[in-house]
């Protein structure tokens, strides 16, 4: 109870000593970020979640971003067929494929501007950080897995070995730093793009005006900013 | 005088909740880390505690630094907009992290009851310490059927081949270029 108090959080502010830049080049305020996912160039061989698991230590069967392949049918377009076998990292079959539509949705953490996971954390141990990125203290998570039920888009998971919650940090270690994600680094493509939407030079400006770009689940008004290009009605 | 002839043991009420307040106020102190609520409800260090994790993938522009010739070649080709460690794998660049925050009381009774967690050894690979460890090769049989290999949900216009078809088991390698792999690129070896 000591320690969960906003108001008096917020009363103490003037009193708390500051913290060090983590990056002598970065100030946060100046950055909004968030990720272009460009349906129609994504091929599905599986180099994001690789090279995310590489880059931030995710254990076998976990993913914090993943490739879903979906294949709809004509007669029953609002339910598709959706498989992602150890989340599309060693690519998908091709085996059983008939004539219908397929096609692959790489998913990740939408890094919401009203994100429903930081709302529930109890001890304030997940948060949206001044430059728009859903990041967890590990320090402070209690492993009680609130958020994991919140997040509408099935993106965090309960470390096994740690016991903390742990999601896509949109690899925050590397854009401080002035380097892009690690899956838009390995995606052979461009099928992801990181976006910073408070760069006015961000060429994410005139993408959003000239095509037609969706978000997942709109109607929850998470304020998601993972921008989906092309991407097909039957995507849930 | 007399309206407050009894009222003592009111100020004693009020001076143990004073008491108490400064009580509250002392441990709190103490307890509430000095970054929280500096920018919101949570803990601001631990931003940077996010920040300090050490990168693996040294991003492209570390390997042309020294690869000029590769990347010459790979930008005039098919697979100019291919990044190096999207076929090679992360090549390690540790950068430098800050220094971690100084812990205050609160952290260090939470680690006398958790153990902190464990700090990953800093790894020199390729990309820190180039003349001794030298990547493998990736081998092109498996690696390029990764991308190119025909699918339904590929797009369209993207290069697909059936691998036992196209080159019967034979290595891509030998007759591509998997740096500028068209045949009429001069990408032919």
């Amino acid at each position: 109870m000591l320690i969960l108090m906003p108001a008096a959080a917020i009363a103490w502010k003037a009193v708390l000593a500051g913290t060090p830049e983590q990056s002598p080049n970065y100030t946060m305020s100046e950055h909004w970020w968030g990720m272009l996912i460009d349906i129609p160039k994504c091929i599905g061989c599986g180099n994001c979640v690789r090279a995310c698991a590489t880059e931030n230590d995710v254990p076998d069967g976990y993913f914090r971003t993943w490739v879903e392949r979906y294949h709809v049918s004509d007669e029953d377009m609002t339910n598709p067929e959706v498989i992602s076998p150890d989340g599309g990292k060693e690519g998908f079959p091709v085996a059983a494929e008939d004539d219908k539509k397929y096609f692959f949705v790489p998913k990740m953490c939408n890094h919401c501007a009203d994100s429903p996971c930081t709302q529930v954390c109890p001890v304030g141990a997940t948060f949206i950080s001044p430059d728009g990125v859903v990041l967890i203290d590990q320090k402070y998570c209690l492993g009680c897995a609130y958020c994991v039920q919140a997040c509408p888009y099935g993106c965090r998971y309960i470390n096994p070995q740690k016991e903390t919650a742990e999601k896509c940090t949109l690899c925050y270690h590397r854009i401080t730093q002035g380097l892009t994600t690690a899956c838009c680094e390995a995606c052979p493509t461009g099928a992801r793009q990181l976006v910073d939407l408070k760069d006015p030079k961000d060429p994410i400006h005139e993408f959003l005006k000239t095509h037609s770009v969706e978000v997942l689940k709109p109607q929850m008004a998470t304020g998601a900013k993972a921008f989906y290009n092309g991407l097909d009605g039957s995507v849930r | 005088m007399s309206k407050f002839k009894d009222a003592g043991h009111l100020f004693r009420f009020a001076g143990l909740f004073v008491l108490l307040f400064v009580v509250f106020l002392v441990v709190r102190h103490f307890v509430v880390p000095k970054s929280f609520g500096k920018y919101g409800h949570y803990r601001a260090d631990a931003i940077g505690e996010v920040a300090a994790h050490p990168a693996k993938f040294a991003g492209h522009e570390t390997c042309e630094a020294c690869h000029s010739d590769v990347a010459d070649k790979k930008g005039k080709g098919k697979h100019a907009h291919v990044n190096c460690e999207a076929c090679h794998g992360a090549l390690v660049k540790v950068l430098p992290a800050p220094p971690p925050p100084t812990p205050n009381l609160y952290e260090r009774m939470v680690a006398l009851v958790i153990k902190p967690m464990p700090v990953d050894p800093p790894v020199l690979r390729h990309a820190e310490d180039p003349a001794s460890v030298v990547p493998e090769l990736p081998d092109t049989t498996v690696l390029c059927a990764r991308c190119h290999t025909a699918s339904a949900a590929k797009p369209k216009g993207f290069p697909q081949v059936v691998p036992a078809d196209h080159s019967n088991g034979l290595a891509c390698k030998t007759c591509h270029d998997p740096h500028s792999p068209a045949m009429d690129a001069g990408g032919t070896k």
